[in-house]
């Protein structure tokens, strides 16, 4: 029972050090990324790279197991469609994610940096979550 | 080290950091079989998703997400970044929310998992909020809209 938690507790404290090493969680370094026609700071394209050359490894590797190595089986996304909600979804991420210079992940990680602001931040997208849920159940 | 050309540049603590981020999303993936999309864990924690994800699980990855920051803080006594005001952490966080759950991931589980699969949806995702996060700051830069102190 407490080795189910193990796993994603581990991964989820990787991926906030990383995220605050490599400086996601300094949303001045992130809006610097973003002002690509100013004064341009590419060390995020750094960030991005790193973990995507480290998954594509172990993406390769995911292709020869039968099942992973603590669960019953792989629950990955199988979708291909591009759809209208795909990318006006991505478009308003993006947006916010260029106003204040924090996407979901640095959000939790700067609960442990700065708690007020990320409180805030966290709060507020998890009510815009809540907003996208109902949405969609009166759409469907 | 630094970048010719871009004096402000951290590429070698860019990379460190990416590669514990793609190692972290490794672990989930290898160990767990599943995607670490942040936001879609977070909607899963918070009762605002249906995943076959356990609800214990989701929370623990997102408890994980402070405590590595933490660890970092106190390892490298680096100091408190600036963050954006109240006003503009809400306005930001609603379009992150509804952006996250209808676009269905974000940097996360399109930047780093999905792209590094090489999955159409997600390298259509990570160009279209990486358009706009740019179109963003250079609007808010032409109209003097300063969000940081």
């Amino acid at each position: 029972m407490i080795r189910a938690f193990v796993l994603p507790l581990v991964s989820g404290a990787i991926f906030g050090a990383g995220l605050t090493i490599g400086g996601m969680t300094d949303p001045a370094r992130v809006r610097g990324f973003l002002d690509l026609f100013g004064a341009w700071d590419p060390t995020l394209a750094f960030v991005m790279g790193g973990a995507v050359a480290v998954m594509a490894f172990a993406w390769a590797i995911q292709r020869r197991m039968q099942r992973p190595a603590f669960a019953e089986g792989f629950s990955l996304p199988d979708r291909s469609d591009i759809t209208a909600r795909l990318v006006g979804g991505s478009a308003l991420f993006g947006i916010g994610w260029g106003i204040a210079g924090l996407c979901p992940g640095p959000g939790f990680a700067a609960l442990a940096i700065a708690p007020v602001p990320a409180a805030i931040f966290v709060a507020a997208m998890l009510v815009g979550m809540g907003i996208a849920r109902l949405w969609e159940a009166r759409g469907a | 080290m630094t970048l010719p050309g871009f004096p402000d540049a951290a590429p070698v603590a860019g990379l460190i950091g990416g590669g514990l981020i793609g190692l972290a999303a490794a672990l989930m993936l290898l160990g767990a079989g599943r995607i670490a999309g942040v936001s879609g864990i977070a909607a899963r924690a918070f009762g605002l998703a249906e995943s076959s994800l356990p609800r214990g699980q989701a929370f623990a990855f997102l408890l994980g997400l402070p405590l590595g920051a933490a660890i970092v803080m106190h390892l490298t006594g680096a100091a408190v970044p600036a963050f954006a005001g109240p006003v503009t952490l809400i306005v930001a966080g609603l379009i992150v929310g509804v952006g996250t759950r209808l676009g269905s991931g974000c940097t996360s589980g399109h930047g780093v998992c999905g792209m590094s699969r090489l999955s159409q949806r997600s390298l259509v995702a990570v160009a279209t909020f990486m358009a706009t996060g740019f179109a963003t700051v250079a609007a808010m830069n032409a109209f003097g809209l300063a969000v940081l102190p």
